[in-house]
């Protein structure tokens, strides 16, 4: 170990995880938002819902190398490009999250839906004041997911010579040096770590609702009220 | 007033829900279609406010049939009450409350001093305003429900089973409270429910379906009562198992000069006033069927 090296190369390991970050979180924003009108369709029609599945599926088994030499030999760009990462960690983040956002979707309560549209609520309003919230517990724990997913898989990229956090552990590999390698992991699962505490924040600061039930559930206390009237 | 002329309403693997039902609904009154499940009283409720449209036949408010109406604008128009309330869990009861005014565009600040005028109505206090519906108690969500139904002061309000989920006390106090919020306003209320003594203590007029929405019979509670049209309402209203017909239990003693009333079963049911061994006569006008100078205002349902 070369605790040293550390310390001398703090430049390169603070622009890498920059990097990192750049090329990660887009593919996991564009995956979730693209995930929400696939996953609305899959969980209101059953043949959508096998199809995008089974789609899913698929670009999820395309091994990551194969999918980044595919992806610039489909779309006609440079192989180098790191748009093409950004394509491909798309994809696999939708593939992922397609699944998610269907099972979201699929369950917020038939009532709640029937009672916003006994009400008056238009299809538009309902979707966005009704179903998009109430999917949103089960969307955070999807994004989630793919956000770790998404992080640890970008380092592939280094392999066609895209900048990221797996540059050390090409690195490491070839100069056979422990630490790089060291530097990079506990890199990535920083990278990782604070992507997921971003993440939960926005789901409280979204969601509030979501938390306050949780405690009422936990502590029946917080239904009991002084009787009204002498109802209750 | 609403009126239903032959209304059909079959599905598309074939079974009839509704058949060939007529009925007029009287504005200002409370009329509880009350039935079994599968007697289609929710379905023929749901065609006042297009939830269902019929496949054949009209439903006409005020002469106006609602085919012709966008469901969306005739929804915010009406109140609608259900079971489990239906509110909007992730909204705090002021929220729920003013949902549809804000849809309709009225201004937060209005539809907010609205919504607390109608928390007291239906008896909730101020402080559960910022509340979710699942940190109150379910007759407390109900109560919400009622003032959420009654946000747009619409003139019908359909109201779903809204009581059946709750405990037989905090339902009997919400059916009071149902009462007594229609003796002030005199809404035309549509009211769907499987307990006959729910549709007796509330109906002006009960109307009484069987499976396919087949009217048995209608009329007031007395009326039916006191004149079963079928063996089916009989069993239904509890006549035949001697359920209504009460007598003076003889060997209870009198309490005071109060003597214990039996069923036809011999099980007590309650307590009668015979002053010096006399019945007295009671005032056969329930309170919700007093707001008789409002009956004849047709063209406001």
């Amino acid at each position: 170990m070369d605790w040293g090296w550390i310390g001398r190369n703090l430049d390169l390991i603070g622009g890498r995880v920059l990097e990192h970050v750049a090329l990660t979180a887009p593919p996991i924003v564009i995956g979730l938002v693209l995930s929400i009108p696939l996953g609305y369709w899959a969980s209101r029609s059953r043949v959508a819902r096998s199809i995008l599945l089974v789609l899913g599926n698929i670009v999820y088994t395309i091994p990551a190398i194969a999918l980044l030499v595919l992806v610039p030999v489909l779309l006609g760009g440079a192989i180098l490009d790191p748009v093409n990462l950004v394509i491909a960690l798309t994809l696999y983040a939708l593939a992922l999250m397609v699944r998610s956002a269907a099972d979201a979707f699929a369950a917020v309560p038939h009532d709640v839906v029937s009672s916003a549209t006994s009400i008056g609520y238009s299809a538009w309003q309902r979707f966005f004041a009704v179903e998009l919230p109430l999917a949103g517990p089960v969307l955070l724990a999807g994004i989630r997911v793919v956000s770790v997913s998404t992080v640890s898989l970008a380092s592939v990229g280094a392999l066609t010579g895209i900048e990221n956090l797996g540059s050390f552990f090409i690195d490491a590999f070839q100069r056979q040096f422990l630490t790089e390698a060291l530097v990079g992991i506990v890199a990535v699962l920083v990278v990782a770590a604070v992507f997921d505490v971003v993440l939960q924040l926005l789901g409280r600061l979204l969601m509030p609702w979501n938390r306050r039930n949780r405690r009422a559930a936990e502590n029946p206390a917080l239904l009991r009220t002084p009787p009204i009237g002498g109802v209750a | 007033m609403i009126e239903f002329r032959s209304v059909s309403k079959t599905y598309q693997d074939g079974t009839a829900a509704v058949e060939d039902f007529s009925l007029e609904i009287p504005a200002r009154r409370i009329t509880v279609l009350v039935g079994s499940s599968g007697s289609g009283k929710t379905t023929v409720m749901r065609m006042i406010n297009r939830m269902v449209d019929p496949t054949s036949g009209t439903v006409e408010i005020d002469g106006v049939d609602v085919a012709t109406r966008e469901p969306v604008q005739l929804r915010r128009g009406i109140g609608y009450i259900m079971q489990n309330s239906g509110l909007l869990p992730h909204r705090s009861v002021l929220d729920n409350i003013t949902t549809v005014p804000r849809l309709t565009g009225v201004s937060k600040a209005d539809a907010r001093r609205r919504a607390f005028e109608l928390m007291e109505v239906v008896g909730l206090e101020r402080s559960l305003a910022d509340r979710y519906p699942s940190q109150l108690s379910g007759g407390q969500q109900q109560r919400v429900g009622v003032a959420r139904g009654l946000a747009v002061d619409p003139n019908i309000l359909l109201m779903d089973e809204p009581f059946s989920a709750v405990d037989p006390i905090v339902r009997d106090e919400l059916q009071q409270e149902v009462l007594r919020i229609q003796a002030e306003l005199a809404k035309t209320i549509v009211f769907v429910s499987h307990d006959i003594d729910e549709a007796f203590l509330l109906g002006d007029q009960v109307v009484v379906l069987e499976r396919g929405g087949h009217i048995v019979q209608q009329g007031t509670p007395t009326e039916i009562l006191a004149n079963p049209a079928t063996d089916f309402v009989a069993t239904f209203i509890g006549a035949e198992r001697g359920k209504r017909r009460l007598v003076v239990s003889d060997s209870t003693p009198a309490i005071g000069d109060d003597r214990v009333l039996v069923d036809g079963g011999g099980y007590p049911v309650g307590i009668i006033a015979a002053p010096g061994g006399r019945l007295e006569a009671g005032n056969p006008n329930p309170k919700s069927r007093s707001v008789s100078n409002k009956t004849d205002q047709a063209g406001d349902a």
